[in-house]
């Protein structure tokens, strides 16, 4: 319940709690991170155009790019193909800049759902769908994701039936994966642009289904 | 060796400190190589920037039923990543 504060006393007008300024001193490697920046700038190796550029590129990753990857799966059979063989192959091939990103593409069907979970950290492919939501870093969802999957996924809302199988994927290491959900019922006519629209975020880490057109 | 894959994998009980990517919840645990990754430098050496030479890295497919005796839904699966230095020789 995401306004059911339990701490009135320190409440904004607006009704949420103040969060803290966070002014205190830089810590180690903030410093640290400072230094080497304004040196590689200083000695002309970069110039803050280029690390400011850098940053909006990083910026502007979005699960559109990956909607857009499902969206062509989706209508182009062939494309599809390469994608579960070689999901960063076909990532660099629609013109996604996924640096040495390693992806796997698993496909949910009509007996199979798949989940993806990092258990160790928060591996997420973010150079295909941007930073993580907040929950998938957290202790909680990583260890449920694995211990009692259906559980949690049913808190997201997706019953699975009892006969389908689920498949929960632990990025433990080098690989980043993204669910191709399956395609809705009634989209026969839509366009991939269309389509597009239908794939959330959630679809694509498995805590959530497609929209319906 | 190479696994080839179909083949059934122990993960070794072994605990050892520092990083590691290995999650404790597969070790001793048996599973089937879903698919071979290939080489990848060992993440174990890389994070403290000392040579690390590469391990083939696996992808391990285990049964819910397996890792979990209570698990709601036994016949579903959780692959992982598996580096082949983790695979106990001695039980497969």
């Amino acid at each position: 319940m995401p306004h059911d504060h339990h701490d009135h006393d320190h409440l904004s007008p607006s009704g949420h709690p103040f969060r803290k300024d966070n002014d205190s001193a830089l810590s180690y490697w903030q410093t640290m991170e400072v230094a080497i920046r304004e040196l590689m700038v200083e000695k002309g190796e970069l110039t803050l155009a280029q690390i400011q550029a850098q940053i909006d590129a990083m910026d502007d990753r979005s699960p559109a790019n990956g909607a857009a990857v499902v969206a062509r799966a989706w209508t182009d059979p062939e494309f599809k193909k390469r994608l579960l063989e070689n999901g960063s192959d076909a990532a660099r091939e629609m013109g996604f800049d996924i640096g040495p990103m390693h992806l796997v593409a698993v496909e949910n069907t009509a007996d199979t759902h798949n989940l993806i979970v990092c258990t160790l950290c928060s591996c997420y492919p973010r150079n295909l769908l941007g930073l993580p939501p907040d929950w998938y870093k957290t202790r909680e969802y990583r260890s449920r994701a694995v211990r009692e999957p259906r559980a949690v996924l049913r808190e997201f809302g997706v019953e699975l039936p009892a006969d389908m199988t689920l498949r929960v994927h632990d990025s433990t290491a080098d690989m980043r994966y993204i669910v191709l959900p399956a395609r809705p019922a009634g989209t026969d006519e839509l366009s991939a642009d269309d389509l597009a629209k239908l794939v959330t975020r959630d679809s694509m880490i498995g805590t959530g289904l497609p929209k319906a057109p | 060796m190479t696994y080839t894959v179909g083949t059934s994998v122990r993960i070794k009980a072994m605990s050892p400190l520092g990083h590691i990517r290995t999650p404790h919840y597969l070790r001793g645990k048996t599973g089937i190589v879903e698919r071979v990754l290939g080489p990848f430098k060992n993440p174990e050496q890389l994070a403290y920037m000392v040579p690390a030479p590469t391990r083939t890295l696996y992808r391990v497919r285990f049964e819910m039923g397996h890792i979990w005796p209570d698990a709601e839904a036994p016949q579903d699966t959780l692959d992982a990543e598996i580096y082949e230095h983790w695979i106990d020789q001695d039980a497969t």
